[in-house]
Order: C-alpha cells, then sequence, then structure tokens
C-alpha cells in the first residue's frame, strides 16, 4: 500500500494540479476572512448566510478561526473534485490496468490511493489555514477586533479543533468524491454531480423542507466541520456527535458499497 | 519443463454472449508464442484474464507456475502492453514510468535505461500527450520491460510504429527471448508474427484453433504448385493433363495453381513431359501465415 501511495502522490504533486488548486483552497478561505473583517460593520451581514459577527464575537478565543471555518464546505468541494478526477480518471485513460498489474491487490490499490490523497486534502486544509489565520491577524486591527485571546490557551485548543473539524470534514468530502468516481468511472459525471448535490440540491431541499439538514451527508459534513450547527438565533441545529456519526455512516456505507465494487468489477476498458 | 502460460477450458462470458469459450494453449518457455485472431475473437479478453483484470466465468490455468486465481504471485515477474499504451497525458514519459517503477518498486535507474532502449530518451521530459503514436507504443513497451519480465505479454505492440521502429521490436523481442524471456504477442502484422514466432495460438469466435509450432502448422498446410508452360498455348492442355491426374487447378497469370502434396510436382512434370509440354517454371511454394489465418478464421478448420 505504501508502494500505491507514493505512487500517487506522485501523480498528485503535478505543478498542472497541486497549484491551481492549493491557490483556489487558499484564495477562497482568504476571501471568506477578509470579508469576515472588511464588512464587520455591513448591515447585511458578514458571515455565511448574511449572519452578522460582530467585533466582540470575533475577539472570543475561537474568533481566529471564524473565516477558515466558512470556507470549509468549499473546501470540501474542491476535496470532492480532486478525489472523484483522480480516481474516476484512471478509467478514462486506461490506467487502472497498469496499476493493477503492477498491483493486483485493489484493496491495496484503492487504500493507498486515499491515503495519498487524503494527505493531499490536509496539506490543502493547512495551507489554507495559514492563509486564513495570517489574514485575521492582519486585519483584525482595522475591524477593532482584539487578538489577545486568540493566543491563549482557550484560543489555540479552538483553533486545534477547527484545524481537525475542518480536516476531517474536508477528507468526508473528498471520500464522497472518490465514491462517485468509483461508482460513475468518469470525471465529469461523478464531478459534476457532486457539486450540484452539495452546492444547489441539498441547499434548495434544506430551504423548502424543514429539518432535512439533518439527514443530507453535505449538510452533515459542513456540520462537522463547524463542530455542529448553530442557527440565527444561536440555537443548535444539528450537534457535533450527531453530525460526525451521520455523515460518518454516510461516508462508510458508501466506501464499504464501492470497495466491494471495485474488488469484483472486471477491468475492461 | 513447463509452460510459461497454460490454460484449460478458460472461458468467459457475458450473459448470453461468449467472448472465450473452453480455450486450452500452452505457451512453452523462453518461445516467442504469437497470439492471432480476427477482431473480437477473444484475445484481448484472454489477456487480461492472464492478467488478473477480468474474473474468467469457468476454466484454469497457471502462469509462471501459479495459479491465475492468485496474480499477485506472478505478476512481478510480468510485463504487459494491454489493448494499446494508457498513460497520464500531463505527466513526461519518464514521470509516467516513474509512477509504474514506484508501484512495482523498480529500481529507478531502469526508468533512464529503459527510455535509451526503446528511443525516447531525447523525449523523456516532454508530456505523454505530445507524443506520436509510434513514440507512446515505445513508452507502452518500456513499461512492459520496468520489472525484467520473466514473461511479457503484449497486445499488438506494432501498432503505429513505423517499419524501422517495427524491424526494432523484432530485433528487442529476439533478445529477450534469447535471454530466456517469454513473449506471448498478439498482433494483426501475420507476416511479423510468422517471422518471429516459433509457436502459436490461434483464436477464433473465442474458441483456439491452434495450438502449437508455426511450423507444425504451415506444414500441415496443403503447398501450391505453381506450373508455367514454355508455350502459352499448351496451357489448357496442361490443364487436361492436371485434371487426367484427377487434382483441380486454376489459372492465375498465365500459370496453373494446384493445390497437392510437394512430390506431386515431379508427377506433373513427367506427365507434362510426355504429353509434349515443355514446363518453364514449376514450383512449390507453402502458404504463408496470412493465407493460412484466413483459410482457418474464415473457411473450416
Amino acid at each position: 500500500m505504501i508502494a500505491v501511495l507514493r505512487a500517487e502522490l506522485r501523480k498528485l504533486r503535478r505543478p498542472t494540479l497541486s497549484l491551481p488548486t492549493l491557490l483556489a483552497a487558499s484564495g477562497l478561505t482568504a476571501l471568506s476572512t477578509a470579508l469576515l473583517y472588511l464588512l464587520i460593520d455591513s448591515p447585511n451581514g458578514n458571515g455565511r448566510e448574511g449572519m452578522q459577527v460582530t467585533a466582540k464575537r470575533l475577539s472570543a478565543p475561537d474568533g481566529l478561526v471564524f473565516g477558515f471555518q466558512s470556507a470549509a464546505t468549499l473546501l470540501g468541494v474542491i476535496a470532492l473534485c480532486v478525489f472523484a478526477a483522480q480516481t474516476a480518471q484512471e478509467y478514462t485513460y486506461g490506467t487502472l490496468r497498469n496499476i493493477l498489474v503492477r498491483q493486483p491487490s485493489r484493496m491495496k490499490v484503492l487504500g493507498g490511493k486515499y491515503f495519498a490523497m487524503s494527505l493531499f486534502a490536509l496539506l490543502m486544509v493547512a495551507v489554507s489555514a495559514l492563509v486564513s489565520f495570517g489574514l485575521a491577524f492582519a486585519l483584525a486591527g482595522g475591524a477593532k477586533v482584539s487578538t489577545s485571546l486568540w493566543t491563549s490557551p482557550d484560543g489555540r485548543q479552538a483553533t486545534l479543533n477547527a484545524l481537525v473539524n475542518v480536516t476531517v470534514a474536508t477528507i468526508g468530502f473528498g471520500t464522497c468524491g472518490m465514491i462517485l468516481g468509483l461508482l460513475l468511472r468518469s470525471p465529469i459525471s461523478s464531478i459534476a454531480i457532486g457539486v450540484i448535490w452539495i452546492l444547489i440540491v441539498e441547499n434548495l431541499l434544506t430551504a423548502v423542507v424543514n429539518g432535512i439538514d439533518k439527514y443530507l451527508p453535505g449538510q452533515l459534513l459542513t456540520a462537522v466541520s463547524t463542530g455542529g450547527s448553530i442557527s440565527f438565533n444561536g440555537a443548535e441545529v444539528i450537534s457535533y456527535k450527531y453530525a460526525l456519526a451521520g455523515s460518518g455512516l454516510y461516508v462508510i456505507s458508501g466506501a464499504i458499497l464501492v470497495s466491494v465494487l471495485f474488488k469484483r468489477r472486471d477491468v475492461a476498458n | 519443463m513447463t509452460s510459461a502460460v497454460s490454460v484449460k477450458d478458460l472461458t468467459k462470458t457475458y450473459g448470453d454472449q461468449v467472448a472465450v469459450s473452453h480455450a486450452t494453449f500452452e505457451v512453452p518457455h523462453g518461445s516467442i508464442c504469437g497470439f492471432v485472431g480476427p477482431n473480437g475473437s477473444g484475445k484481448t479478453t484472454t489477456i487480461r484474464m492472464l492478467l488478473g483484470l477480468i474474473s474468467p466465468t469457468g476454466g484454469t490455468g497457471t502462469v509462471l507456475g501459479s495459479p491465475i486465481s492468485e496474480p499477485e504471485n506472478y505478476l512481478p515477474r510480468v510485463g504487459a502492453l494491454i489493448e494499446g499504451p494508457a498513460f497520464y497525458p500531463a505527466l513526461s514519459g519518464r514521470e509516467n514510468l516513474n509512477v509504474l517503477a514506484t508501484l512495482g518498486n523498480f529500481p529507478k535507474n531502469r526508468v533512464d535505461q529503459l527510455l535509451e532502449t526503446v528511443g525516447l530518451g531525447n523525449r523523456a521530459n516532454s508530456k505523454f500527450k505530445t507524443y506520436s503514436l509510434g513514440m507512446k507504443q515505445r513508452l507502452g513497451i518500456a513499461a512492459a520491460l520496468l520489472p525484467d519480465p520473466q514473461l511479457l505479454i503484449l497486445d499488438e505492440p506494432t501498432n503505429g510504429l513505423d517499419p524501422s521502429g517495427i524491424h526494432e521490436v523484432r530485433t528487442l523481442l529476439g533478445d529477450l527471448a534469447l535471454s530466456g524471456t517469454t513473449v506471448f504477442v498478439s498482433s494483426h502484422l501475420l507476416s511479423e508474427i510468422e517471422m518471429i514466432c516459433d509457436s502459436l495460438v490461434m483464436l477464433r469466435e473465442g474458441k483456439v484453433i491452434f495450438s502449437g509450432a508455426t511450423q507444425e502448422l504451415l506444414a500441415a498446410q496443403q503447398p501450391l504448385i505453381i506450373a508455367r508452360p514454355e508455350n502459352s498455348r499448351d496451357l489448357e492442355a496442361l490443364g487436361q493433363v492436371v485434371e487426367t491426374l484427377q487434382k483441380t487447378f486454376k489459372v492465375v497469370d498465365g500459370a496453373l495453381e494446384i493445390k497437392a502434396p510437394t512430390q506431386w510436382a515431379a508427377t506433373l512434370n513427367r506427365a507434362a513431359f510426355e504429353s509434349g509440354i515443355t514446363l518453364a517454371e514449376l514450383q512449390t511454394q507453402l502458404p504463408t501465415l496470412e493465407e493460412t489465418f484466413f483459410d482457418m478464421t474464415e473457411g473450416g478448420s
């Protein structure tokens, strides 16, 4: 499996994939963080879905991670695209047969690819976090946000929690992409279906069916990234534990299904 | 000596469609064995079953002494080019080989060595998508040679190659066979197969219709005797002589073509002389593999 992981990292590190992906991820996180501070007095809100995040709130120990967590779903969508493309392209290029001749154990191939892509997702989250945190410190003064509690023990714990949660959610989104890639065996179809589902279908369903977000994988993963989701009035909508268990159930059952398919399916292209 | 590849009753069906039906054949160790058959006859499906990519519906087989149900036991010693070269377009030729070398834990210096062997040394850093068909094919052959294989399975290795490239591949395969590598090669270039292969497996509609030495197959075919009279006006009379000897003939370019054993040429020569006909040309021709192939795959076996 280590050999598959190293081989997959060789493919992932190619500049045409790694640079644009890291730039897109850090760019989106930077945008989300910058808007939080630059629009702090805007009556239209400065947070996700028009939420008003005040300077007082941002000065709390977990204030540093607000911008970073706001971009978590977008980081997840990027991971979904990368995982789906990297998996499905083996079918469209016909390279899966080369891989399986050199490593006949299909579970090792799947595991190696998965861990390599997860490492890539981890790098993407880390770079985005650095950009977001750097920008937050740089813009805090102008927005009259105190940064003193960000580096306190509580602040450091909140930052660590956010990093773990966003990483787990991003890899969860990526796993959904890999599942789609293995099912559909086409990068375009798997990316299109994944992105449309997460960004459009789930949001529409959430808007029209009360409480359905508790059953949608994308909403659950977003709740994982923020340590649970809360409504405008501060009431808990989806608890962190529920989000973790619910999204885990989706991701693990999907992964088991496609693993069985991948192991049994003939490689005929 | 055991065979490098041995299959018995190997079968693959997709629903009602039979891709390979009860294929039984052997590929001797150290030989160059040709694998021929019309399009859709089951060659690639058979090769994929040997490489563990497709599960057989029935039958058994061994590759390098291990059952085909345990490909992990023999694939590290097998090189393969299946249905044309498949690589990552955005990676260079060298990086594509590096990916496969990493996967198989092969030494990295082998990559550069093989790029030189297949004549891609000066284009090793160019992206695969910029390669010509011939260059892609050469990279595919290099990838197949990465494990320094005991068995090399090549599906149409000369596709897209120019005549000098085909000659190079022929020489390369000959050298590999001399060093003890078994080569199992499918190709539509039957003249090439005839030239380099000492054994042959022939498929038609998923069934093996011949498996054995190439010479054995060709020798079993009826030779063609070509008889040309010195005087073209004697052609009809010569035809009557042939009919008297209870043989049929075809007139082609002012000569008679008769399917008969080689030694029958002397009988014809004698009979023509006794009838006052002088022969300007009398020769026997063994059918080529291509002629044999068409006889066997289009007509009955």
